[in-house]
This record gives C-alpha cells, structure tokens and sequence, in this order.
C-alpha cells in the first residue's frame, strides 16, 4: 500500500517540484548569505566603537593597562588556555580570549593584541578617552593633556578639546589648500615645463639649430614657469609653516605622554561620549569618506574613490566600445553574410571565445595592445617623449579595451539571438514597401533587436566589472598618482593607469602590511564592487525595459 | 451552381457587392493590361514550383487567385514584387511584364518594384511603432519628412483604408494594440499610401473573423478604382464575392483563368469545377 502511494507521489510529479524549489532556495540562501556577510563585516567597521580601558596581568610579570576597541572574541577550550598558563578555576571548561585593537602602532610596535580574559581585570570605558585618525601609523588612543602652539601651552584639561577641535579644522583646511596648489597650480605648472622639454626635443629631432629663435621663445616661457614655480613654492613652504604651528600632548595606556603635531591627524573624537544619535551621524560620516575619499597608509586606512572611479571610467569605456563592436558583427553574421560551414566556424569559434581564461587576454593584451600597438603610436605621435612611454604602457585605454574583446563575444551572441527573434513578417512588411535591406534593418529590425543587444551589453558589463586578472597586466595599479579625468588638457587620459575594486581587494587582502587593519576594508571594498556592479545593471534594466516597451515585437 | 452562390452570401451586403459587379459583363480583351506573364516557371532548387505560367492581369480589376494549399498561388503572386528574391534557392524563367516592362530585367531596381507594386501579408504585420509612423513608413523611406505632408498622407490613407473613424483620436499610439482587423487594414493604408500601381493581396483575411474579413472585402471593393488588385485566397466564396476575374491554379499549372462569374458558373476544365463544387482541395 505504501509502496503504491510512494510511486502515485513520484507520478504526481511532487518530488519534482520539491526538488526545483530546494535548489531554487539553497541558491536564495547562498546570494543572501554572501551578501550579508560581506554588509554585516564591511559596514561594521566603520561603526565608532567604545573604547575599553582595562588592566592586564600577565602571570609573573607587571600589570599593564590597555586602552583599545573589542574586535573579536573567540572561546577557547582550557586545555589550550592551560598550554600559555593560564589556570581556569575548577569546572570552568573555558574561556574567552579577546582580540583588541590597540592602536598607537608607532609606540607599541603592535596594532593589533590577543588577551585571555581571565587575565583582564575590571573593564572601564572612560568618557576622556580620545581616539585619533592620524595620516600615518593607524589609530591613536589616549588621554588628551595639552594642546600647544609652537611649543607654548595653549589649553589642558577639560578646555583643551574644544580648543583642539578648532585647530584641527584649521588644519585640515590647510590641508586642502596645500593639496590644491600641490596638484592643480603646481601640476599646470608640471604639464608646462614637461610641454616644453617635448618642444625641444622636437626641435632638436627636426635639426634646428641650436639658439635659434624658436630655442629663445622657448626659454622665455621656460623662465617664467620657473617664476611662476618659485613664487608657489613660497606659498608653499609658508602653508607648511602655518601647518606646523599646532602640537597637543596625548597621554597613552601606559601612563607616557607622546607629543604629536596637528598636522598629521586627521579626526578626532571621544566614542565613549557620544549618544547613539551622535555615533549614527559619525557612522555616516565614516562611509561617506570610505566611499569618497582617498587611500592612505598602502590602502590599508582612508578611502577608495579612485578606485570606484576607475572601475566604473572603465566599464563605460568599455561599454562604448563593445556595443557598437558587437552589433556590428552580429548584423554582418546574421544578415549579411551567406549561412554556411564558413559562418558556423566562426559562430563557433566566436562562442568559445567567450570561454578562454581571463588572463589569457590579458596577456594577449599587454603583448599586442600595450607593446606593439602602444609602442607604435608611441613612435609616430610621441617620438619626443621617448624613451618614457605616453601609449606603450599599461593605461585605461588599453584595459578597457583588453575588457571590450573579452566581451565582445556576449554581445555578438545577444544580438544574433534578437536578430534572429525578429519575425519574417516584419522584415517583408518592410520590404514591399519599397524599402532596400539596409532600410530595413536600420528603420525597423535594428530598433526592434534593441532589447536584445542592451542584454548582451548588461551581461558584458557584469563580467567586466568583476574581472580582475588581466587587469592587472593592462593598467591597473595599487595607488594611482592621479585620476584619468582632470582638469589639464586634453581632460581625458586614456593614457594614465588607474585602480579598480577588484584589485583593491585582491591587494588590500594579500599585500597589506597590517592585516588585522585591512580585513574590514576587504569586506567593505567587496560590498562596493557588488554594489556598484548592481548599480550598472539596474541602470542598463532599466534602458531595456523602456525599449521593450517602445517596440514590443507583434505576438501572433 | 446556385449552391456555390448561397454559400458565396454569408450576409445581405455581400450579396449586393456581388450583384453589383456581375451587372457588366467582363472580357479580358477589352481590359487595359497592367501585369503579364508569359512562359513563366519558377523552381526551389530543384523543384518546381511554377509551370509555364501565362496570364494577363487586367487595371483596375480584382483578380483572384484560388487553387488548394501549395498549389503554387501565393508563389506566383510574390513573384510580382521580386519577394522571393529574398529566397536563395530560387531559380525563375520566362517572363513578368509590369506595364509592358519586364519587371526581372537587370536595370529594374528592386525598391522602386516594390513601390509600384504594395504587398499585404496574410498576418497582419505592423511594424512596433505608432499607428502614425505605420503609414507614414514608406513615405519616410522615400525622404519625405514635411509634417504637414505626412499627415495628409496619413489621413488620406487611413479614410481610404476605412480606419480613420477608428483610430483618429490614437494616431500616436502603438499600432500594436490594435484589433486584429483594425491591424490588417493598417497595412493596407501603409500599403496605399505610397500609391502603388498594384496591390496584392496573399489571404489578407484568413487570420480576421467574420466582420473583420467583411470589412475587408469591402474595402477591397473601395479601391479597384484606383488600384490594380491580385489576392489570393483559399475561400471559394471570398473569390466569387470580391473579384472581377479568377484564376484556379493546380500543382503549380494554371488550370484556368477567366472572369469570375463565368469561372464560378460554367468552368471549362473538369478540375475546376471539382474544387468549386468541393470535391477536393
């Protein structure tokens, strides 16, 4: 009976349906899964965490006090805890050891200590405690004592925060006026200079003799970029002074007093402090620098705009170059050219294009790309400049196109796929009007396959976003020097290398110096590239869908 | 004979039409010949398809095509505008006279055939776009872009096409959310509107109901006066009610080929007379 019953279920096709949405769920749990745990440990970092003051007594030696944020606490059985000494009371079968950033890597050597609780004493979070973002060395915890200006008493005691905050403004203002002549007067200035060095050298190619009108002109301009640099120099040097004005005296965990001058800190505040309102509003703060602001200390502290920049310069790049590409070469497959062994080879070779490893055009694109055509256009249009090379080296232009043949075959695919959806019927309705074949396909059958190629392209640009490997050979760096757009002529440079998410991850992951500092940032970068990547395809839906609409194809 | 009449009369006004036309009596040698054809064959790779065609299709008359399914009908009417140019395996001899010139010749260029002579399909097939945009297609094609041309170009049209009534309020609109009927009138119009010599016709009302199909024939009956007009169609009735002339064309061959009333009342060959009486096909 039972038998008979388990069979009529299986007929029923039941089992089947209970298998479909098993495997249906297990993927739901696997992408939320992922992208939870990459919110939960990237967004977490950035939340201002309470600072523990607490004594540590390591048996047989003198007890220390420890100033440092929890980031992780793990269980350890007593056996292990017994092997470093450590001796539970009776029962107790273990026992938490904590992970705590401790900061002040300068002083301490180490960032970054495991304790074992039973070790710690009474844990205390005073409100006094201030934590400092500084430019270099991590975070600084500590005791505020005085602030100075050049060396002269300003403020201590409960005044002194106040006092400091201002002078960090001030600071940071600075900051951003020394930035800005740095890389934009100061730049200009570069471009010029290295303007007229190619001008020379031109010169000196074409056989012009030497002292000659042109020469003099050119030393003219010479002389008075060198003017306009020495007065900005003294800008400078008299920014840096104001700069350097301020210092405050930071007592540390272990009772010393370190003096550290405002110019090297970035943020300070007081995370015992603030109200749960307060740290929201810092949290945000927090973000919005990740996502906005530069990289400092090897990528490890600061932000990653450069690389959200580079990412997404590259896939439009990118975009732009695969879509007309691939619908080009689909039009030609599919309308043109006659259906035979010849086209089926090519379709075929064209689909397994698709498959080929990643970094193999990479390497495809650094020997053909970067070396020969680079170095040839290097040739012909920047003799003056060689031996340093303008195009025969990795940049954005060569990555994005490198990324464009790695696509190109998903466009291709896409877009026969749409030509060959659209019916006869139209084409012949298009026809007996008196229209020619390319009429056709440029009034009505193109229009209608629209759909169908933004698939390919939102397809293309997913797998572009993510790809990390040959990007490497072709352009991207740890930490480039400046941005491909700017505001020097000729505004777009294709020629300049530049950094990307995925690589960011890759070296923030595995050729950081400091691991510990770098783990969240891991996480975050990675929860940005998936968000970002979710952006463009949103975007490109979106086109889509509004194109559909525009040319929903006849259903009967 | 009187039940093919009865069936040819599906309603009242349809056996007006008919009446209406069998009031003259029709002789091919007093028509202005549009279309010719002589000795014409036509093969798909190997096959043949079309036997030693001759005919003459007479302007300004509703000439049918009847015959059963593969008969060769269809393949015969696409060959007036070179649509089976589109066909790579297709081979054809003999000659095709529009207007006395043979419409294969190599100085006849494609397009313009195709502007003289309309094509309306057996599904209706307009394009995804406004109704407005439909008609004013071929218009476009030729580089007549004047706003206020088109939209007299398209109002002519669509009145001669009996749809303007209907979709005079949603001229902007996707002509995709049309009726059925309403759809293959729209082709109609598009047809019409870069007036055509010819207009052919292939089923245009095998996938319309009944009173979209009536509109149809209606208007078919509309526009001889301007327009020479072929349409192939596997309904007897349809044949006997709109058309001037009739050709019953068997396994390729034209069997025969005469003024309607005459075909339909008194056939010569005895295959004719099976088919219209339904004994097969």
């Amino acid at each position: 009976m039972s038998e008979k019953s388990f069979s009529s279920w299986v007929k029923s096709g039941a089992p089947w349906v209970w298998l479909n949405a098993g495997a249906v769920s297990i993927s739901l749990v696997m992408v939320v899964g992922l992208l939870g745990l990459i919110a939960v440990r990237g967004l977490s970092h950035f939340w201002p965490a309470d600072i523990m003051e607490v004594s540590y007594t390591e048996p047989g030696k003198q007890s220390e006090m420890i100033m440092g944020e929890t980031i992780e606490v793990e269980v350890v059985p007593a056996a292990r805890l017994k092997r470093v000494g450590v001796d539970l009371p009776e029962g107790q079968e273990s026992a938490e050891r904590i992970l705590m950033k401790v900061g002040n890597r300068d002083q301490f050597g180490m960032d970054f200590r495991w304790f074992n609780s039973p070790w710690l004493g009474e844990a205390s979070f005073p409100e006094e405690i201030i934590s400092i973002e500084r430019r270099e060395w991590g975070r600084f915890y500590g005791r505020l004592v005085s602030v100075k200006q050049q060396g002269d008493l300003v403020a201590s005691g409960d005044d002194a925060y106040e006092e400091l905050q201002q002078r960090i403004r001030r600071s940071n203002d600075l900051i951003v006026e020394i930035k800005q002549l740095e890389y934009t007067e100061i730049g200009k200035i570069n471009h010029g200079i290295e303007g007229i060095r190619l001008e020379r050298r031109k010169l000196e190619l074409d056989g012009e003799v030497l002292g000659s009108v042109k020469y003099v002109e050119l030393n003219q301009s010479e002389k008075q970029f060198d003017l306009a640099y020495k007065k900005l120099q003294k800008q400078l040097a008299d920014l840096y002074a104001q700069l350097n004005r301020d210092q405050m005296v930071v007592k540390m965990s272990d009772g010393r007093d370190v003096e550290m001058p405002l110019a090297k800190v970035v943020l300070i505040h007081r995370p015992n402090k603030m109200g749960i309102f307060e740290k929201i509003g810092f949290y945000g703060h927090a973000v919005w620098e990740f996502v906005s602001g530069d990289p400092r200390e090897a990528n490890t502290e600061g932000g990653v705009f450069p690389a959200i920049f580079g990412t997404v310069m590259m896939v439009m790049i990118m975009a732009v170059l695969v879509t007309p590409f691939g619908v080009v070469a689909a039009v030609y497959l599919k309308e043109y050219a006659t259906q035979g062994p010849i086209i089926r080879l090519i379709r075929i070779a064209v689909n397994n294009l698709a498959g080929v490893p990643s970094i193999v055009y990479g390497v495809f694109g650094l020997g053909f790309f970067v070396y020969f055509l680079g170095g040839n256009i290097d040739e012909l249009f920047f003799q003056a400049s060689l031996p340093a090379p303008t195009f025969g080296t990795p940049g954005l232009m060569w990555a994005s196109i490198t990324l464009a043949i790695l696509t190109v075959p998903v466009v291709i695919v896409a877009t026969e796929e749409g030509l060959s959806r659209i019916p006869r019927a139209i084409r012949e309705g298009s026809l007996a009007l008196g229209a020619t074949k390319a009429e056709t396909l440029w009034r009505t059958v193109l229009p209608m396959a629209a759909p169908a190629m933004m698939t390919g392209l939102i397809l293309a640009v997913a797998r572009a976003a993510g790809e990390v490997a040959p990007l490497m050979m072709v352009g991207v760096v740890k930490l480039a020097p400046a941005l491909a757009v700017d505001n020097i002529a000729p505004y777009l440079h294709l020629d300049r290398q530049f950094m990307h998410l995925g690589f960011h991850i890759y070296d923030v992951g595995f050729q950081s110096p400091n691991v510990e500092a770098a783990r969240p940032l891991v996480y975050a970068t990675a929860l940005l590239l998936v968000m970002i990547i979710i952006v463009l395809n949103i975007a490109a839906i979106g086109i889509r869908n509004r194109l559909r609409e525009n040319f929903k194809a006849s259903e009967s | 004979m009187e039940a093919v009449k009865q069936q040819a009369a599906p309603t009242a006004r349809a056996i007006d039409i008919g009446s209406m036309q069998r009031g003259t009596k029709l002789n091919m040698a007093n028509e202005d010949i549009c279309l010719q054809v002589k000795d014409f064959n036509l093969f798909y790779g190997k096959k043949q398809a079309l036997h030693n065609i001759n005919m003459s299709i007479a302007k300004n008359r509703v000439t049918a095509f009847i015959g059963p399914s593969g008969c060769g009908k269809s393949t015969l009417l696409r060959c007036f505008n070179r649509m089976n140019d589109l066909i790579d395996s297709v081979n054809i001899n003999g000659e095709m006279l529009l207007d006395g010139n043979n419409l294969n010749g190599p100085s006849v260029n494609v397009a313009d055939l195709r502007r003289q002579v309309g094509m309306v399909f057996q599904k209706p097939n307009p394009f995804p776009k406004s109704i407005y945009e439909n008609v004013a297609y071929g218009l476009r094609l030729q580089g007549v872009n004047d706003r206020a041309t088109l939209d007299n170009v398209v109002e002519k049209s669509l009145k001669a096409a009996a749809l303007w009534d209907e979709v005079k309020d949603r001229l902007h609109e996707s002509a995709m959310g049309m009726s059925g009927g309403q759809q293959q009138r729209l082709v109609i119009a598009r047809a019409i509107a870069i007036e055509p010599e010819v207009l052919l016709l292939d089923e245009p009302a095998s996938a319309l109901d009944p009173l979209s199909t009536l509109k149809i024939e209606e208007l078919i009956y509309e526009l001889k006066d301007k327009y020479t007009i072929v349409i192939v169609t596997h309904n007897m009735q349809q044949a006997a009610r709109v058309s001037d002339y009739t050709a019953f064309m068997y396994m390729g061959e034209l069997i025969e080929f005469g003024a309607t009333d005459e075909l339909f009342t008194k056939p010569t060959k005895k295959q004719t007379e099976d088919y219209i009486t339904g004994r097969y096909g």
